[in-house]
């Protein structure tokens, strides 16, 4: 089993620090009195809960449901009542609060009534409806609805299947303390992801510093009735990168804006394989995950966690230690901060990294860029980091964007080989977010103008319609007119008919004229409070705010004209 | 704060300190070769690099600290007193060094906002403004009957009372110089190479000064402190232009192991054409930046005003660098481009 392996450009050398946490065997960690499970674990629109205050849940029960395609159901990690449905704090970077389903547990354990998945005999689509009710999305960290990647889509197969072992952040080991120890589930997995893509390739991708996983997902692939290929890549983060799994293993690159689908790859993390057969082969949905916690603490390892447990009990198992900075979910490349250890684990919960003031010292002060190009050297997307450092500092969003901003991915190689430590993630985050926001005012603007632009075509149209009625109304009146005079002329000794015609032409005239002077005043009446002359002053104010807001927009939106005329 | 919570173990200072060491092969070289009057050169432009550094930071409102510990200034100090003839009269350092520190550095905005490299900035300025100083050279020790003591050095140089006919022993034109002397006396380069000046490749004394700043270059390359591409393209110019004219009249034009084995030319392929914040910094700009100033170096020594172009030729390609940087802009991951197509 020798496969051709291709180098990705850039990536970094870390240590690994793996030994800390995967030497200690795999345990459940304990049920928790109290489970806070957010509506939103994953990409796309978060659950509606679909059980009220007060009810009592079974473990495994759905507590809200898939809303939509891109979403995915959540599920009570285990029996109790549902005390509070309602906003509470979530691991997210932001540290705002989320809409949560807090549930108090009774100890019981108690589970819904499991029901597998005969897979092969259901139809697809029906198949991944039921996996989107069970909550499977993707544990690699990007929580993606596993059914939306499990859709072949027009294609109607995708040919190479990647499983992805990667795991190159340094500290986290769940994947391999997974891979470890249920291989064989996990390839139950892979069999209904090739059977619902169709793929005819299947590679695991595994970093060759976890020479145990390899190993074991290599036994379990032999009583296989398909092939399937176990590959060491060589550890070089962000190896386990979606797109850099799959340069290594076929040398393809995943084209600018669009999806690995598009060139027949699709990847998926081993954990997501593993919560896939659970689904399928015991009916149990996602509701628990491995959770490696490390760093300052007196045991590192990894736990089997179920969704909702707060972070700090976890911590607390792996034996708290005095002098911790803090914690983050996930690793030191790409984790984020956690606001409070109150905060429950989640879909996306790879690893908690206590943090200590020897194990991730402060950062030190940024220095000026000196453009010594280290970071494009370690740019994994072949970017030129130093110049979207630029443009972002400055401000010109349009140049970032021309420099292929958006193809970022954020692995934070380009800033721990900065050698003026500056912080050059964070400068790509904010410029990203800016883009969008202004995107966002720009549609705002263009529908605002849309409703402009039909409100006067409708104001037209309905001008002309009464018009056009008004003048179809006055042709009848005439035509009628006209009828009654030729009446009148049958009569004998009738008066000049001209005379009888006149005056009633003329009174069908008069009154069009009168009501249509009504109309206008009415008119008048109604747009004269909102005319500009007598205003009161705060609605002045509030104009003269507006206006103020829309220049500023004006002078924003040209600046990157401005910087385009610049170029020579 | 946000994501990665570590850092490679590099910084500035780090990256300045080992430019500076890879400098000492080719300062102890020169004080084999010369005598130890570069060492009250790199000492005084030391100190008055440091001196204006930390006056600009004040008057900037910038932290000390940070910017005089990053060495930025100490590199900009040497490289500039290296260039310079190690006779030079202390107000031509003090001149010199503070016009890099002060205008080409700071005033364009200090740690890498200067456009142009301040070390040849500061020496552009001294050799069109003091032309005469500027051949203050000190000749190789095995060409000088005698040789100062490194207090006389210092007497030279800070304008103190030597016998003429002793600074006259001592100082000799450099083999630019007698190149250029030669040829504007209708000699040929063979006749002029008979000077006992000329040594095997270079001048004597002089081509192992060069092959010192090699050596040192050659270390930073090996901690990828600098990339290939500039020094390569540097002395591949400098050779491509220097062997495509003495290949059509070697009567008129040096052979360019000649011209590559200048001092200046190492120093200036692998220290200062390589500096990042005035250089290219695509790999392809880099190819274009370095060859341009070999071609730029060749040109000026042939036709220019000048014995010798590397400065000017390194100023000049600053000034294409945001040029050459817009267009030699590399493919990015999945935009395909040459023979990487994904096959769709």
């Amino acid at each position: 089993m020798s496969r051709k392996l291709f180098k990705f450009k850039g990536g970094v050398h870390l240590s690994g620090h793996k030994a800390e946490s995967n030497a200690r065997p795999l345990h459940a960690a304990p049920l928790p009195g109290k489970l806070v499970i957010p509506l939103r674990q994953h990409i796309g629109n978060p659950a509606k809960p679909v059980i009220e205050v007060g009810e009592r849940v079974l473990k495994g029960q759905m507590i809200g449901a898939a809303d939509g395609y891109i979403s995915a159901a959540v599920h009570a990690s285990s029996s109790g009542i549902v005390t509070a449905i309602g906003p509470a704090a979530v691991p997210h970077i932001s540290g705002l609060p989320d809409l949560c389903i807090t549930i108090e547990t009774d100890g019981r354990d108690e589970w819904i009534a499991h029901a597998p998945l005969d897979y092969q005999a259901m139809a697809a689509a029906d198949l991944r409806m039921k996996l989107r009710d069970m909550g499977i999305a993707g544990l690699g960290g990007a929580v993606f609805p596993s059914a939306v990647k499990l859709d072949p889509g027009a294609a109607h197969s995708c040919p190479t299947l990647i499983i992805n072992g990667g795991e190159c952040e340094p500290w986290i080991t769940c994947d391999d303390m997974l891979m470890r120890n249920r291989a064989g589930e996990i390839l139950q997995g892979v069999a209904v992801m090739r059977h619902l893509l169709g793929s005819t390739e299947i590679l695991v991708g595994i970093e060759d510093n976890k020479p145990e996983a390899i190993a074991a997902m290599q036994a379990a692939a032999q009583s296989l009735d398909f092939a399937i290929e176990v590959v060491a890549v060589p550890a070089i983060y962000p190896a386990g990168g979606a797109k850099q799994m799959i340069e290594t293993l076929t040398g393809k690159q995943v084209p600018s804006g669009k999806l690995s689908t598009d060139i027949g790859i699709q990847v998926f993390n081993v954990g997501t394989a593993y919560a896939l057969a659970c689904a399928v082969h015991h009916g149990e949905p996602l509701i628990s995950r491995l959770v490696t916690v490390t760093g300052h603490v007196l045991r590192p390892q990894n736990f089997e966690v179920l969704i909702g447990t707060p972070m700090h009990t976890l911590i607390t198992l792996a034996g708290e230690r005095d002098g911790s900075t803090g914690a983050l979910m996930g690793g030191p490349m790409m984790g984020m901060p956690m606001p409070d250890l109150e905060v429950p684990v989640v879909k996306a919960t790879n690893c908690i990294l206590v943090k200590s003031a020897e194990l991730f010292p402060p950062l030190p002060k940024a220095l000026p860029c000196i453009r010594c190009t280290r970071c494009a050297d370690a740019c994994p997307a072949e970017l030129q980091p130093q110049e979207l450092f630029r443009f972002a500092k400055a401000g010109d969003f349009g140049r970032a964007q021309e420099y292929h901003l958006f193809d970022c991915i954020e692995c934070g190689c380009c800033s721990y080989v900065c050698p003026s430590h500056i912080p050059l993630v964070d400068f790509y985050r904010y410029a990203k977010s800016e883009i969008w926001a202004r995107e966002k005012e720009k549609r705002a603007a263009d529908l605002a103008r849309e409703r402009h632009e039909f409100r006067e075509f409708r104001l037209a149209r309905e001008k002309k319609d009464k018009a056009e009625k008004l003048a179809a109304k006055a042709q009848a009146a005439r035509a009628q007119a006209a009828l009654d005079q030729a009446k009148h002329a049958k009569l004998p000794a009738a008066p000049a008919p001209e005379l009888a015609a006149a005056p009633s032409d003329a009174d069908a005239k008069k009154a069009l004229i009168a009501a249509a002077l009504a109309r206008a005043q009415a008119k008048k009446a109604e747009v004269a409070p909102k005319n500009t002359d007598h205003l009161l002053p705060g609605t002045q104010r509030e104009i003269e705010e507006i206006e103020a807001r829309r220049a500023k927009i004006h002078e924003l939106a040209r600046q990157p004209l401005e910087s385009e005329e610049k170029k020579p | 704060m946000p994501s990665p919570f570590i850092l490679d173990r590099s910084s500035v200072t780090q990256v300045m300190a080992w430019v500076l060491a890879a400098l000492l092969p080719g300062v102890a070289a020169y004080v084999w070769l010369f005598g130890p009057a570069i060492l009250v050169t790199l000492a005084l432009a030391t100190v008055t690099a440091l001196a204006a550094e930390a006056a600009m930071l004040k008057a900037r409102g910038y932290p000390a600290k940070p910017f005089l510990t990053d060495l930025s200034a100490i590199v900009t100090a040497w490289l500039l007193a290296l260039s310079l003839p190690a006779l030079a009269p202390w107000w031509l350092i003090v001149t010199g060094t503070l016009f890099a520190i002060v205008v080409a550095k700071h005033l364009y905005g200090g740690l890498g906002q200067n456009i142009f490299n301040p070390a040849m900035v500061g020496y552009a300025v001294l050799i069109v403004s003091f032309p005469v100083q500027m051949t203050q050279w000190s000749g190789p020790l095995a060409l000088t009957e005698t040789s100062l003591t490194l207090a006389q050095s210092a007497t030279v140089i800070f304008g103190g009372d030597v016998p003429k006919a002793t600074l006259d022993a001592v100082t000799m034109a450099t083999p630019l110089d007698a190149l250029r002397t030669g040829l504007l006396q209708q000699l040929t380069v063979d006749e002029i190479m008979t000077q006992p000046i000329f040594g095997q490749f270079g001048g004597t004394g002089f081509e192992w000064l060069a092959a010192a700043f090699l050596l040192g270059g050659l270390l930073l390359w090996a901690l990828r402190i600098i990339s290939w591409q500039v020094p390569l393209a540097f002395l591949a110019g400098i050779w491509l232009a220097a062997g495509f004219l003495h290949f059509f009249d070697a009567g008129r034009f040096g052979a360019p192991w000649f011209h590559l084995f200048a001092p200046s030319v190492m120093l200036g392929a692998f220290f200062i054409a390589t500096d990042p914040v005035s250089g290219a910094t695509t790999p392809r700009g880099k190819l274009i930046f370095g060859f341009g100033a070999g071609l730029l170096t060749i040109i000026i020594r042939t036709w220019g005003g000048y014995p010798d172009g590397v400065a000017f030729a390194i100023l000049l390609m600053n000034l294409c660098v945001p040029l050459i940087d817009q267009y030699t802009q590399p493919r990015v991951y999945g935009t395909g481009g040459r023979g990487k197509e994904p096959p769709a």
